[in-house]
């Protein structure tokens, strides 16, 4: 059943608290977009609302982890991670708190409300900062094995998750047991597609209408940005040859620049990134990712030139 | 629990340790660890702050955070004369390798609470532990921990701390103090040229604080203060204390440009002078007494 990765936050805590683990959610006015309300509703010693704060959110978390609890902070990406960015560096980062930076709405699909409401920068951002991991689930269940995962390993962690229903790409009992996470989700010899959150699914219906041309292409699901699952990604870029990275978010500093960073220096071949290289606008979310080539049609016409 | 006499000695012990430790370092901020190191002495000494070296770790313990970070001299040498950091460590600050970072670590140097240096995190920070010490009391019955956060006037220019103030007003977090070191001070001149904060004491009662004023430099008065304020129980409590940026060295007192040099040998060498025959009179006083 089609699921945002936000719609996992808020249940996969409760989760966590029902089998006893320590865990709080600090949320800054968005609390129901978020889905932390269900925390709050539960479990209300287990919820801070900040109102509209974000930087004094990464603060009161920070405190909160300093006195033994594991602590997930909302919002949107945009402001969750940008407005408090210097915050969660010389706090959370600097001080290695278990703190984890789970704000939703992240990237193009977040829609109609526009430019300023799209993080775009936000795996740039965390994936610079020393002790912070970063995790990009591309469904439901991956949000939420990624959510137990973060709550599990001590230190920051940064989840980015987004707003829009996702098809399902893994099963229910999905999990992770290690933070360089990456999987083939499909096989093939011609090209690896290496995506993450958003993209995986797109790539995966790429990959349908390329091997309809005689293409097989292979999709890699880099769910760990940082760190990066070096064994897995050097292995499909060795098979294939050539490696296109997709991800809702700019080209500059995101996952495609820390795939192409990997292969360039431990196994150089040919890698495109396709993402976002500005500003995006307002539209629904499908409208959106097929003007800017990020919906399936654009992921299998970039594979299309690049094998040309 | 130590008299305001031995406080005083205390302070000026730390003032000693403060100008030498700058002057083996070469950097650092010596006028804002002066201003507060009798505000750091009586918060220390006088009881009110629940730390004990032997177990700076005790979840027992009240927190202080030095929102202020650059003040870390200030919070080494209270460390040290604590017995808490070996005193021949003190000048090892800001060199490679150190535990004493020139801003403090707290993944290096446990007596440290948290990481600070960035102006105005500290007060979200501590709110946030004030927050969690509640809710560990309500857990366990226990005495509810204190949390004592030290922030700079110039430093309140900054945002984040009236989102701190307003957040820890509208939970009640009564076991929170803030101690402001009003030394009216900041790097491009004086916080009421730059950009007044004033008038400080009604925009903090008008976030809902409970608001002390008081002398910075007054033992007695600050050990007052901080009475006061840890018996406030319905809201939290800021005491501003009036301070003199540089207090204890004639050259440096409300110099601006003694926010973030060092002294040189020979102005140490003065300093330290000065800060002697004040403990000379200090100690013969102590004898008296």
């Amino acid at each position: 059943m089609a699921k945002a990765t936000r719609a996992a936050f808020g249940p996969t805590l409760l989760e966590l608290i029902n089998e006893g683990v320590d865990v709080m959610a600090v949320d800054a006015d968005l609390a129901g977009s978020t889905t932390t309300a269900k925390v709050a509703a539960e479990y209300p010693d287990r919820f801070v609302e900040v109102g509209i704060a974000e930087q004094n959110m990464i603060g009161v978390a920070s405190g909160l982890a300093l006195t033994g609890r594991t602590v997930f902070t909302g919002s949107f990406a945009v402001f969750g991670s940008g407005r408090c960015w210097e915050q969660i560096r010389n706090t959370v980062c600097v001080s290695n708190l278990d703190v984890k930076v789970c704000p939703t709405h992240a990237g193009i699909t977040v829609g109609p409300d526009g430019e300023t409401h799209q993080a775009l920068e936000d795996i740039s951002l965390m994936r610079v900062l020393p002790h912070m991991r970063v995790l990009v689930p591309a469904d439901y269940n991956a949000a939420r094995a990624a959510i137990r995962f973060a709550a599990k390993t001590p230190g920051p962690f940064y989840v980015r998750m987004g707003r829009e229903n996702l098809p399902e790409v893994y099963g229910e009992d999905f999990a992770i047991d290690s933070e360089a996470f990456a999987q083939v989700v499909r096989e093939g010899s011609d090209i690896s597609i290496m995506a993450c959150g958003v993209e995986l699914a797109h790539a995966l219906k790429a990959a349908e209408l390329l091997a309809e041309e005689g293409v097989s292409a292979e999709v890699v699901d880099i769910m760990s940005v940082k760190p990066l699952d070096e064994e897995t990604i050097l292995a499909s870029a060795g098979k294939t040859g050539l490696v296109l990275t997709v991800e809702e978010h700019s080209i500059y500093g995101g996952m495609g620049s820390a795939v192409a960073e990997l292969l360039a220096e431990k196994q150089p071949c040919r890698v495109s990134r396709l993402g976002m290289t500005g500003f995006g606008q307002s539209g629904t979310a499908a409208d959106l990712l097929e003007h800017y080539g990020l919906d399936a049609a654009g992921i299998a016409a970039r594979v299309r030139e690049l094998l040309a | 629990m130590r008299t305001d006499g031995e406080i005083e000695l205390v302070a000026n012990r730390m003032r000693r340790d403060i100008i030498e430790m700058l002057e083996a370092a070469g950097s650092g901020h010596p006028g804002g660890s002066l201003s507060a190191a009798d505000i750091m002495a009586t918060l220390y000494y006088s009881g009110v702050l629940a730390w004990d070296p032997a177990d700076p770790c005790s979840p027992e313990r009240d927190r202080f955070v030095l929102s202020k970070g650059h003040v870390a001299p200030a919070l080494y040498a209270v460390l040290a004369q604590m017995g808490y950091l070996p005193h021949e460590e003190l000048t090892t600050l800001r060199k490679l390798g150190s535990r004493l970072q020139g801003h403090p670590d707290s993944n290096l140097c446990p007596g440290v609470e948290v990481g600070t240096g960035s102006l105005g995190q500290g007060l979200s920070i501590a709110a946030g532990m004030a927050m969690g010490l509640a809710l560990d009391a309500k857990a366990s019955g226990e005495e509810l921990r204190r949390v004592f956060a030290l922030t700079g006037d110039g430093e309140l220019q900054e945002g984040q701390n009236w989102e701190a103030l307003m957040f820890a007003a509208h939970r009640k977090l009564s076991n929170l103090v803030v101690l402001v070191d009003n030394n009216n001070l900041q790097i491009d001149g004086h916080v009421t040229d730059v950009c007044s904060i004033d008038p400080l004491d009604e925009k903090l009662r008008a976030f809902g604080w409970h608001v002390i004023t008081c002398d910075g430099h007054d033992v007695a008065a600050i050990r007052a203060a901080l009475a006061e304020a840890v018996a406030c129980t319905a809201s939290p409590a800021a005491i501003i204390f009036k301070t003199i940026k540089g207090k204890g060295v004639s050259f440096m007192e409300d110099q601006a440009s003694w926010h973030g040099n060092a002294p040189s040998a020979e102005q140490a060498a003065q300093a330290l002078a000065e800060i002697d025959a004040v403990g000379a009179q200090l100690a013969a006083a102590a004898k008296e007494a």
